[in-house]
């Protein structure tokens, strides 16, 4: 792939990219628009999650890719390659090992560390878009920081419900002023956000790139009688026995038949390797 | 017994040589060449070009041949490949009024400096399966005459020349790039332009239908649709002056429509345009007529709330592209967003079950 330039982009999109991203860095929880371009891969697929790693990508950097959690799924393996054929950057599926690691729908249960970078793939970047479809709006309901729209739609949710009734891309405010789109990260992931890592986020379809620095405030958004509540199934892993994962349900048979089992796949095997056993673990030790 | 998920990398690798030999199909028949397929699917050819902006006939070829004839994915293909392109510079302005007209029409008038030339056009064909074609061998042969000498004006320029139709000014602004700028509503009418000529056909095609039944009427004629080669010229630094660089088909339609007249200004025909790279007259017309729904408000109309007037309705959804890239991405594993709602329904449940209960045990 020598025709192509270092991480696929020429360097002149790269540093377009990079400024919207320094400038999303700079105004944690912004949208900022940036000309998102045809990528190899459809759109809707982590167009933006690619762009960013492409612009951020060095070439010492230790690349992983997940999605929904798994390095082995599918389009996690496609991405994976494309940034090995094009960068040749060392790929591992290690959390603590990578450097830049790009997610769809999870944040890795190992936490993050300093001068780690976590890239999201982001379908659709703003959080108001299915209270109000118009972007002309939206854009203005930011500046104007008018979120009573979505206050009143999580109130509607505890009337007819009895409880907030979103489970994943559960909307975020950061720093006292944005609200943001966490991507359709499960709300299990939210408390994670306010980590070391540096977190970036590129929605390509929608032409949006926006950021969170290291240690900013992220509070997910909730009411003083019906708090925000991280939750996840009432089950431990059974490949590993972790209760404070993130866990994927597979069913077995057709007769009801199913297992729990991280959705985080290092993280289980990590465990795994260090000991830990599930309540079905005992064939897959052996 | 649980399976693990292993093994997606040698599935994909399965997946696309399973795909290679698919596209081949029966090797006992013959392989389609890509001079087969410019020459004698043309208008596939043209609308990959188009819709993938890439004026390339012969990668255009390569595309539809790689992709078994799909060709919103021969489009994907060109446009992930016009992205790699160096950008070396923009030419002059085309000027379609240059234009070597293998075909030009107007419904507005009988005859008119430049006269109406049919071309090569389904219009009057009976649609009936020419079986002869199954056959092998055929050469037709066109009857052929001079070229006319005469310059071929735009029809809006007599309306123009009486007033009668209202004036696009010419201004010297750099329009913008929208393949290099991203998207900012609301937008201007080049941009609108540059979104609409690569838009999905199937999709302009609809809205203009749809104006054309009553959902924002702007009671368009085919002013003028012509079809034919224009030169291409460029600017080179180094000479100081343009030089041609070749050239390319374009399709040209410009409507005439319903008139606007106010106590000010006495009442004139407006203007809808559509230019397309290629043979591409269906595509040309109808986004003449979307053009010239999205005008409304420079054009003083009222908005109806028809899908056609709303340009961030149309221009965010036009792009076959983006639109099939996240129709299909609903395809990718959402195991993880699909447990958060398990997990919630459940929980809904259980307590919604609770609620009954404890409701009956009290009566």
């Amino acid at each position: 792939m020598s025709d192509y330039n270092f991480a696929y982009l020429d360097e002149q999109t790269k540093r377009m990219i990079r400024r919207a991203i320094l400038k999303g860095l700079a105004i944690p929880g912004y949208q900022v628009p940036f000309a998102s371009r045809e990528m190899p891969m459809p759109y809707g697929w982590g167009t933006g999650g690619v762009q960013v790693s492409a612009a951020v990508l060095m070439p010492d950097d230790v690349f992983k890719v997940i999605d929904q959690g798994a390095d082995d799924t599918t389009n996690a393996v496609s991405i994976r390659k494309f940034f090995e054929r094009t960068a040749e950057v060392a790929v591992t599926e290690a959390t603590t090992e990578a450097t830049v690691i790009q997610t769809r729908h999870r944040i890795p249960e190992t936490p993050l560390t300093e001068g780690q970078v976590l890239v999201y793939q982001v379908p659709i970047p703003e959080p108001l878009r299915f209270l109000e479809p118009r972007e002309t709006e939206t854009r203005k309901m930011h500046s104007l920081e008018e979120y009573g729209l979505m206050h009143v739609k999580l109130y509607e949710d505890i009337a007819r419900h009895g409880q907030i009734a979103t489970s994943y891309a559960y909307p975020v405010k950061v720093e006292g002023r944005y609200v943001m789109d966490p991507s359709p990260i499960p709300k299990f992931d939210n408390p994670k956000m306010e980590m070391a890592a540096i977190q970036l986020f590129g929605a390509g379809r929608e032409q949006r790139i926006y950021a969170l620095p290291p240690y900013t405030k992220v509070v997910s958004l909730d009411f003083e009688d019906y708090p925000f509540e991280a939750s996840k199934p009432d089950k431990a892993c059974d490949l590993c026995g972790a209760e404070h994962s993130y866990l994927d349900e597979v069913i077995t048979d057709d007769q009801g038949g199913r297992m729990f089992v991280c959705s985080d796949t290092d993280y289980c095997a990590s465990r795994r390797a260090a000991g830990h056993r599930g309540a079905l673990a005992a064939e897959d030790a052996a | 017994m649980y399976v693990a998920v292993k093994g997606g990398e040698r599935a994909i690798e399965n997946a696309h040589d399973w795909l290679a030999e698919e596209r081949r199909g029966d090797p006992d028949v013959g392989e389609l060449s890509l001079a087969q397929i410019r020459e004698q699917l043309k208008l596939a050819v043209t609308r990959v070009m188009a819709e993938g902006s890439l004026y390339d006939p012969d990668l255009a070829a390569l595309a539809i041949k790689q992709a078994r004839g799909d060709l919103i994915e021969a489009i994907f293909l060109m446009r992930a490949y016009r992205t790699t392109l160096p950008r070396i510079g923009a030419s002059l302005p085309v000027d379609t009024e240059e234009m070597i007209c293998d075909r030009r029409i107007s419904a507005t008038f009988k005859d008119l400096p430049g006269g109406q030339v049919l071309g090569p056009t389904f219009d009057y064909t009976h649609r009936l399966l020419d079986f002869k074609l199954a056959a092998e061998g055929e050469l037709p042969e066109a009857a052929t005459s001079e070229a006319r000498p005469e310059p071929v004006p735009h029809v809006t320029s007599f309306l123009d020349a009486e007033g009668l139709i209202q004036q696009e000014r010419a201004t010297d602004d750099v329009p913008r790039d929208i393949t290099r700028e991203p998207m900012a509503y609301p937008t201007d009418r080049s941009t609108r332009l540059q979104v609409l000529t690569r838009g999905d056909e199937g999709f302009i095609l609809g809205l203009a239908y749809s104006t054309q039944r009553g959902y924002a009427r702007n009671h368009a004629f085919v002013g003028e649709l012509r079809i034919g080669t224009v030169p291409v010229e460029m600017e080179i630094p180094e000479l100081g002056f343009a030089i041609e660089i070749g050239e390319v088909e374009l399709t040209e339609c410009e409507s005439v429509n319903q008139f606007a007249g106010s106590k000010t200004e006495p009442p004139q025909f407006t203007r809808g345009y559509g230019l397309v790279m290629g043979a591409a007259e269906r595509k040309a017309i109808a986004m003449a007529l979307v053009d010239r729904a999205l005008r409304w408000e420079e054009l003083g109309e009222d908005n109806l709330g028809a899908p056609a007037q709303d340009e961030e309705f149309v221009l965010s959804h036009c792009d076959n592209i983006q639109a099939t890239g996240f129709l299909e991405h609903i395809k990718l594993p959402h195991y993880v967003d699909f447990q958060a709602e398990l997990e919630l329904v459940r929980k809904l449940r259980s307590e919604a079950e609770a609620n009954i209960a404890t409701q009956e045990a009290a009566e």
